[in-house]
């Protein structure tokens, strides 16, 4: 029946088949994620949460209630990319000689490519984005970002993407090609099937949304900031939040024009990444690593900014070199760009390009060090408090240090040579993704949670998460360094050679004390949640902060500032509180604020259903979606009616009620 | 005593300090309403980027002729220059459109506006013919590298025309309806910038494309 | 929204910010640009240089003049608009552009030189 042409008409390439009724492990999955979202869907239902959920926060243009989805969105894909993590490590411990293990390389593959894709693109991409979008207007001194709507429009193409990868698991197959997707082995010919377009649909779409995303904060950046605060005057974490942006707005095209020629290739049957008729694969490797080394720079600025905050305010003093850390920002940001064909040395393009690329790509250890230099000499003589930030940004030193020496290592062509596509190299990014803008990214989230929700997580399950994340790194991956050395290689689902398995073993076990790391930071929100009248922050400046974000309520009001702050010196919350500030009693003014917007929700939706028409050839449902894209933006765009005000007494009772809590507190 | 007068001088002191802005009424460019541009702008610079990965990519497989048709045989740079010749035109007549906006001639905004559009629709139009005749020939995207470079390159930048001549429509249609309010005088100016971009665009195509493709 | 007493005069709406045209621009512009697309395409199609490589040069050097003259008459670039970000941006693209093509160039070439068949020289 599926072979008629009726059916092809209709459902494309979709056919029973495509449903994975043999598979235990997802039939499970699937059991599992279908009692879950019953349970959830049932209590919103039960709760009558979705007229809440709708109005307050899908259709929210309110920065710090898209960073807080953005976040939720990212430790939700966190727990999926763990399992692939743990799904591997298994099968790597296992499967040794005669051992076959669980997972055959048809699976495996689709396993390692997964848990990549879903770690950059819907994991550290929404954690740093969220972050970013809750922290950066309150930092400036700015009410939202520059582009409200466009902001929320943006997290729902992300979830989009997510969405669509999510949906391969059990309708069809992901890619098998590794996180990047290499040409040729991603062209038509060696992957016919769903694989890689789930891959390329899912990642176009969401990366529209990045890229969006990263305008909205350049300019937020430039035209955003309260008076007096001079670029030079910005917190650090602007800084980097700035550099980082600037840089995702200069490198996602070249992601996105090798999406597309890709798809060119393998739905209208273009030549650019095939083997014959002229084609030639390695522009395809050339495009995406363009993307792909300033990418990592991307996220590790931010977790750099992060650290830079955090130093300062729990070692209670300025941090120390603000201007070279801004230079520092700058020239990393610069020289990302010029490292690129270090990914791909052993391509064959000869002494002079290697050369050069591989001394560029050890010059940008120097600003990465100055940094270094700076956060330690901000800790020396400071009045260092260890909270579980601080904590974080000490195992982060000692830990990232380490995959910087092994990326410079590896920045030698002829080291290159031995190690490309090693153990070693898989150790070496996640030394430097997790050591870096993972413990990053927990050092934030604990820094900035009080000021999102009013109170603090729970310290001793932030601990558990804190020792887990670390012991459970440490153990994982970096002894893994040794046999990488050796010569073991990436992406093997089954070892002949025995005698690695201990190794292996030992990965395990590290894989799962991380999941007790990633368990614990669960728990301290919840717990943190439970007892968050005994964690309470009443005065919205827990930890004796320096930058602006501190001034506001925990959480801060949808307005975040009744009036627009006067920026006098660098760490303006510091400046304030040094030189005796006070809250002005009144003068309230109406406060003009963006509406709420489904369209964001709607777009993405139907870009959702546009994605997977495409994938699976249902040429008539692709087509009426892109239509009603089109249609719908363009029907959008006569909506303009966007905007109201907050009245005047509104204002008014809201900072009356803080300036009772904090007086409470004085109390 | 002196704790008091020193208690004093530091509050006299922070009250000599502004710490805030005594706002007035919120015009709409307090708002993001300042930002649109600059927005727009930095949105333009990341398109050409796509541009320059597209033309990079062009680089790479422009010798890629499989022992299909090479630039030479199928080129017809006549056809280029009048395509030139009418995108040329078309942003000078843009430039007309946004003149009459500065004058507040709503009239004169939506007279420029159409015929930009019109010379939009025929040098897409030429494109489209050109495309055509190509197929019909054999030189198709699929043929070769080369030409799915050629056909990818000039037909995104046909694409974007094809948007910006969308849009060029729904502004007529938004200025008929709501006059030259600051909203659609800020669209306007956005779609100026997306015009005069294309058309710079443009002079990279038929550079490198077509006139240093003939003289290889 | 649309019935506060706004000042009518247009040029105060984006507050001397961004930069407008004026017929002379927009006819200089043209014009500069009419000659720059005419050179080259008369250059290459009645070949009256013998040398295709001066053609070559000639040609390109009349396309940047040319992007040049459209972003100063048409675009308005210049050093005062968004406080400078204008220009800063646009410069900072033109760079990335450089090195994405220009890179992308050397690379490729090396590549091809060194990794292409024997059999399979020119196309």
């Amino acid at each position: 029946m599926t072979d008629s042409s009726i059916w092809k008409t209709i459902f494309g390439r979709l056919t029973w088949e495509s449903f994975p009724v043999h598979e235990p492990i997802l039939l499970g999955t699937f059991a599992v994620v279908v009692v879950l979202g019953a349970a959830l869907v049932g209590a919103i239902t039960k709760y009558r949460l979705w007229g809440y959920l709708w109005t307050e926060w899908f259709t929210s243009v309110d920065h710090k209630k898209i960073g807080i989805m953005y976040i939720i969105l990212g430790i939700v894909m966190l727990l999926r990319g763990f399992a692939d993590a743990l799904m591997m490590r298994a099968q790597q411990a296992i499967a040794f000689g005669g051992n076959e293990g669980y997972l055959n390389a048809h699976h495996y593959d689709q396993i390692f490519t997964a848990h990549g894709t879903i770690m950059i693109f819907f994991v550290a991409i929404p954690l740093v984005v969220g972050i970013i979008n809750f922290v950066l207007p309150l930092q400036l001194g700015a009410r939202d970002v520059a582009f409200p709507f466009l902001n929320n429009l943006s997290f729902w193409l992300t979830v989009s993407g997510a969405v669509l990868t999510m949906v391969s698991l059990f309708v069809g197959e992901f890619a098998r090609t590794g996180w990047l997707g290499y040409a040729p082995l991603s062209g038509l010919a060696y992957s016919p099937d769903t694989g890689v377009d789930y891959y390329l649909w899912s990642l176009s779409i969401a990366g529209i949304g990045t890229t969006l995303s990263a305008v909205n904060m350049v300019a937020t950046v430039l035209k955003m900031r309260a008076p007096g605060m001079t670029m030079m005057k910005m917190p650090v974490f602007a800084w980097t939040a700035f550099c980082s942006n600037a840089l995702a707005v200069a490198i996602f095209p070249a992601l996105t024009v090798a999406f597309a020629l890709l798809l060119l290739d393998r739905y209208v049957g273009t030549q650019f990444f095939t083997n014959d008729l002229g084609g030639n694969a390695m522009q395809y490797w050339n495009l995406v690593w363009i993307w792909g080394h300033p990418e990592v720079y991307v996220l590790i600025l931010p977790a750099f900014g992060i650290y830079s905050e955090v130093a300062s305010t729990f070692c209670g003093k300025r941090l120390f070199g603000y201007t070279s850390m801004v230079y520092a920002t700058v020239v990393i940001l610069i020289l990302s760009y010029l490292v690129w064909l270090h990914h791909f040395f052993t391509m064959g393009s000869g002494a002079s390009v290697n050369s050069f690329f591989g001394i560029a790509t050890m010059v940008i250890a120097i600003p990465t060090g100055a940094k270094i230099f700076n956060w330690l000499f901000t800790m020396y003589r400071g009045n260092i408090r260890f909270e579980l930030p601080m904590m974080w940004l000490v195992a982060f030193i000692l830990t990232f240090v380490i995959g910087g020496m092994t990326g410079v290592l590896l920045a030698i062509p002829p080291a290159d040579f031995v190690l490309h596509n090693s153990l070693f190299l898989v150790v070496h990014f996640h030394n430097t993704i997790i050591g870096g803008v993972v413990f990053g990214l927990f050092a934030g989230m604990v820094y900035w949670f009080p000021k999102a929700f009013g109170f603090k997580l729970d310290p001793w399950w932030g601990k558990v998460a804190f020792w887990g994340w670390v012991a459970g790194y440490w153990i994982a991956w970096m002894p893994l360094y040794i046999p990488g050395l050796f010569g073991v290689t990436r992406r093997v689902n089954h070892f002949y050679d025995t005698s690695l398995q201990p190794w292996f073993i030992v990965a395990a076990i590290g894989a799962l004390i991380i999941l007790v790391g990633i368990l614990g930071f669960v728990m301290s929100i919840l717990v943190g949640w439970l007892k968050r009248d005994q964690l309470r922050d009443v005065t919205g400046d827990p930890w004796g902060g320096r930058t602006l974000e501190w001034s506001t309520s925990s959480p801060p009001p949808a307005y975040n500032f009744a009036f627009t702050p006067v920026v006098h010196d660098l760490d303006a919350w510091y400046d304030m509180k040094d030189r005796g500030y006070r809250r002005p009693a009144q003068g309230y003014r109406p406060i003009h604020m963006p509406r709420n917007t489904g369209a964001g929700v709607i777009l993405s939706g139907i870009a959702t259903v546009l994605g997977f028409a495409m994938v699976w050839y249902m040429w008539w449902l692709a087509a009426i979606a892109g239509a009603a894209l089109l249609a719908y933006a363009i029907a959008h765009t006569f909506n303009y009616d966007r905007d109201y005000y907050i009245p005047a007494e509104e204002v008014a009772r809201t900072e009356a009620a803080r300036d009772r809590q904090l007086a409470l507190a004085e109390a | 005593m002196i704790a008091h007068a020193l208690d004093a001088e530091a509050a006299r002191q922070a009250e000599e300090i502004t710490w805030h802005l005594a706002e007035k009424d919120d015009h709409d460019h307090g708002h993001s309403g300042g930002a649109t541009l600059i927005g727009f702008w930095i949105y333009l610079m990341s398109d050409a980027l796509i541009f320059a990965s597209i033309f990079a990519t062009f680089a790479v497989v422009s010798t890629g002729y499989a022992g299909g048709p090479t630039p030479r045989e199928i080129f017809d740079l006549p056809l280029v220059a009048l395509n030139t010749a009418l995108l040329l035109f078309s942003s000078i007549t843009y430039g007309f459109a946004m003149l009459a906006m500065e004058r507040g001639r709503q009239a004169g905004v939506q007279l420029w506006l159409a015929v930009t559009g019109l010379l939009g629709i025929a040098f897409v139009g030429v494109e489209l013919y050109e495309f055509s005749h190509l197929i019909a020939e054999g030189a198709t995207p699929q043929r070769s590298a080369f030409l799915s470079g050629f056909f990818t390159l000039v037909a995104t930048h046909g694409l974007h025309v094809t948007f910006g001549i969308i849009w060029i429509g729904v502004m007529i249609a938004q200025v008929a309806q709501r006059g030259l309010n600051p909203d659609n005088r800020r669209r306007l100016m956005c779609l100026s910038m997306f015009w005069h971009f294309l058309d710079i665009i443009w002079i990279g195509v038929f550079t490198f494309v077509y006139l240093l493709g003939v003289l290889r | 929204m649309a019935d506060h007493a706004h000042p009518a005069a247009p040029e105060e709406m984006h507050h001397g910010e961004h930069g407008h045209g004026s017929m002379k621009s927009y006819l200089t512009g043209f014009l500069l640009s009419a000659v720059l697309t005419a050179v080259p395409f008369w250059l290459v199609m009645t070949g009256a240089l013998a040398n295709p490589g001066l053609t070559a040069g000639i040609v390109i050097a009349c396309a940047v003049v040319q992007i040049v003259v459209h972003s100063i008459c048409f675009l308005h670039v210049d050093t005062r608009s968004e406080g400078g970000w204008t220009l800063m941006t646009f410069v900072f693209t033109a760079v990335i552009v450089a090195i994405t093509i220009g890179g992308s160039v050397w690379i490729m070439y090396h590549l091809n030189t060194n990794m292409m068949p024997m059999e399979a020289v020119a196309g």
